[in-house]
């Protein structure tokens, strides 16, 4: 797997430069905007790509949790279970179609669900123990910066196009800064926390962070339906030409977090991994009692590979 | 059950003796919820026009401040030669515990408001355009969204290095949807512009929604070592 | 409320691979140990040898990193009902009276009406009608009230750390008295001490820890650990 790193690196750095070179040149410019709109391909595979790793840490933190005692892990995989397959079934029944707002295709709802449940199980299954902390802190963090991203281009798209730096009722930006708060103090807390059981406060504080999303999203958009402002990304339907730049933009963002989650993620395990070294080391020191067993289970040394 | 409810009411009797005993932070906290309204008067022009607009968001920040000072100060009694720990290793329920400081905190919080409020009716000359029985259930709301999330991060603070700064700072995020509802609501009535039926149930569903969350995890928190 | 005898020489307490880091610093290094019932257990050792970080362990305030701990065939929250703990804070509040102390306290185990918070008071040799605040209170007194709030509840097994420090000789043989009628009772009690001597005699058992380890267990106080002992 490491082996396949700088490669993946050079595939990576090419398909990035190449999702650039449509943007700017080969995308069609826009009849309201002109070229300003072009940053759209910074500024939407960012956020997707932010809310798909925030959305991984979501789930991280809730299986770590849940995982703390084998029944609640148990009634949380049945739990997840109801949630997709009611998830996936209801939006096609005439009564809950009707009720869903508008822009939301039952289609999508469905494999809102379906995605849940497949990424709980995937991650719970590639992920064991420890590594479901490290993955939930990589996904943070990445997520922050690619958030920032977002926050950054918004205002950046938004003045030459509207003359205004900010929209306060502006439901996508505005959430998005909320998250970014979220995620920014759930760092801040992972970082000036001494107790022992810092990764459980934190995943806490994920779970919160995840069940105030809805309610800012609520907030905001009946706040926007009193006081009307301009949608900083435009709605209606897109070019399918410019749909297929944005497609493939993501495509090469999503590559590009998937290496820099995977560096960091190896970065956390190898730092963890010294610091159990370190204290085995001073656990054996004054000959000490029957940690040999655990001594087999962490090599003190990385052997050739 | 029973032995439950003893529990809290006894939890939050013996905060509230305590409190009333050492009147010094309790009369500090009055003194600076003065203040907080004294500085929101001098910086905002209460003779303007827009101030019926404005007030409505000046309120609830001026209570957002003056309830992370009362909020911060939740644990110190039980910080002090470590209580907390008597607490930890009793059988009492961590909920109850939970229910009693969030009760108590509400009290005093509430406490704040109804010095700072009346200021403010003073100072900005408000005349409730709206339904002003409405304003009610938003300040009940309101006020227990913030708590009940502020004594949860309060104790997820004690094991964090700046435990001060790090209150606001878990509490302000979380707490934003929440905030946006105070101010809308209590805008809509002292205007009289809209009606504030909407914000009023997204506050009740936030206060269902967190001090379920609150309730499901304090066990988590308190345990911690 | 004196409990009938649990059969002596079952063990109620026992750890196992006991292992407990803090970061890089290991203050447990693979306890394991049995005791029995009804014993009373002084535990010794320099500072940093783990003594503290055992009996928080025992009382369910210290998760282990790695390694078992059972009481009374539980785990020590579970068990908690049996568990009276005391520490060097004294986890009591500064601004109420003993009794008013005693009082909440009893709330939190289920025990109604003063008539038990007046006998523990009184077993520590302190007044109950006494209104001044804890916090007012002298090192000793404050300590014996401390140890009146763990033996509140009347529990199998207490935990005290550190009892007699700062206390003066008067009150601490008191306190040995006390300990000693409970051990004598069907209690099993755990001291952490620096104050060995004050224990000779009345002690079942001696357990030295070093850096993190049980070195040793004697039934009494070798003449090389006397000479140590200051």
């Amino acid at each position: 797997m490491k082996k396949a790193f700088p490669i993946l690196a050079v595939l990576t750095a090419t398909f990035l430069g190449y999702a650039f070179y449509l943007a700017m040149f080969v995308a069609p410019t826009d009849a309201l905007q002109g070229d300003v709109y072009r940053i759209i391909y910074y500024h939407v595979p960012s956020a997707w790509t932010a809310f798909l790793l925030f959305f991984i840490n979501f789930i991280a933190s809730i299986q770590f949790l849940a995982n703390a005692k084998p029944s609640t892990a148990r009634a949380a995989k049945w739990i997840v279970i109801v949630i997709g397959i009611l998830g996936f079934v209801a939006p096609f029944i005439p009564q809950v179609k009707q009720s869903l707002p508008t822009g939301m295709y039952p289609s999508s709802v469905a494999t809102t669900a379906v995605i849940i449940v497949g990424v709980y199980f995937l991650v719970g299954k590639y992920f064991p123990g420890q590594n479901l902390d490290i993955l939930a802190l990589t996904a943070a963090e990445v997520g922050v910066v690619f958030c920032t991203i977002v926050l950054i281009t918004g205002p950046i798209w938004a003045r030459p196009v509207w003359g205004i730096w900010w929209a306060p009722g502006d439901i996508r930006l505005t959430s998005t800064l909320v998250l970014w708060l979220i995620y920014v103090s759930y760092l801040v807390m992972r970082r000036f926390s001494d107790s022992a059981q810092t990764q459980k406060l934190a995943a806490v504080l994920a779970v919160f962070g995840a069940l105030d999303v809805p309610l800012v999203y609520f907030s905001i958009w009946f706040f926007r339906t009193q006081h009307p402002q301009p949608v900083i990304g435009g709605g209606g339907s897109i070019d399918p030409r410019m749909l297929h730049v944005l497609l493939l933009s993501w495509m090469a963002f999503l590559c590009f977090a998937f290496l820099i989650c995977w560096t960091r993620f190896r970065l956390e395990k190898l730092r963890r991994e010294v610091e159990e070294a370190e204290a085995l080391e001073s656990l054996l020191e004054s000959g000490g009692a029957a940690e040999s067993s655990a001594r087999a289970k962490i090599p003190l040394s990385r052997g050739p590979r | 059950m029973n032995s439950f409810w003893s529990i809290t009411l006894a939890t939050l009797a013996k905060d509230i003796r305590l409190e009333w005993r050492s009147k010094d932070a309790l009369n500090a906290m009055l003194f600076f919820s003065l203040l907080v309204v004294v500085i929101f008067v001098f910086s905002f022009d209460p003779l303007a026009e827009e101030s019926r607009h404005i007030v409505g968001g000046l309120v609830w920040v001026a209570f957002l401040f003056a309830a992370v000072v009362a909020l911060n100060q939740t644990w110190a009694r039980e910080l002090r030669n470590q209580v907390l720990d008597a607490y930890r290793v009793s059988p009492a329920p961590a909920t109850g515990l939970f229910i009693a400081k969030a009760l108590g905190n509400f009290i005093l919080v509430s406490l704040l408001e109804a010095l700072m409020a009346p200021l403010f009716v003073i100072f900005y000359n408000l005349h409730v355009l709206g339904p002003a029985w409405q304003l009610i259930p938003v300040a009940l709301l309101g006020t227990w969204a913030l708590v009940v999330n502020g004594t949860f991060f309060a104790a997820m603070s004690i094991r964090t290095r700046s435990r001060e700064l790090m209150l606001p700072l878990l509490l302000f995020p979380v707490s934003i949807p929440a905030v946006i509802a105070m101010v809308a609501a209590t805008t809509s009535i002292l205007t009289g512009d809209a009606s504030a039926h909407f914000y009023i149930v997204l506050l009740l569903t936030y206060d269902v929604v967190f001090t379920t969350a609150c309730l499901g995890l304090f066990g988590t928190v308190l345990q911690a070592e | 409320m004196i409990e009938a005898n649990i059969s002596p020489g079952a063990p109620l307490v026992s750890v196992s691979n006991l292992v407990k880091q803090f970061g890089r610093f290991a203050a447990l290094r693979g306890v394991t140990a049995e005791f029995d019932s009804g014993q009373f257990h002084v535990i010794l050792g320099d500072n940093g040898a783990g003594k503290t970080t055992l009996l928080r362990v025992l009382a369910g305030l210290a998760n282990p990193t790695r390694g078992e701990v059972s009481i009374l065939n539980k785990n020590p929250r579970e068990a908690c009902r049996e568990i009276g703990y005391m520490a060097h804070p004294s986890l009591l509040y500064d601004e109420m009276s003993g009794m008013e102390n005693l009082r909440y306290f009893a709330r939190l185990y289920d025990i109604s009406g003063d008539e038990r918070c007046r006998e523990v008071i009184r077993a520590v040799r302190l007044d109950p009608e006494l209104s001044r605040p804890v916090g007012q209170y002298s090192q000793g007194m404050r300590q014996r009230m401390s140890l009146a709030r763990a033996i509140l509840h009347d529990p199998k097994i207490l935990l005290l750390d550190e009892p007699f420090s700062n206390v003066d000789v008067h009150s601490a043989r008191d306190m040995v008295g006390l300990l000693k009628g409970m051990r004598d009772a069907g209690k099993t009690i755990f001291v952490v001490t620096h104050q060995s001597a004050l224990l000779e005699g009345v002690a079942d058992e001696f357990i030295w820890m070093q850096a993190g380890q049980i070195l040793d267990r004697t039934r009494d106080l070798s003449p090389l650990a006397r000479a140590e002992q200051p």
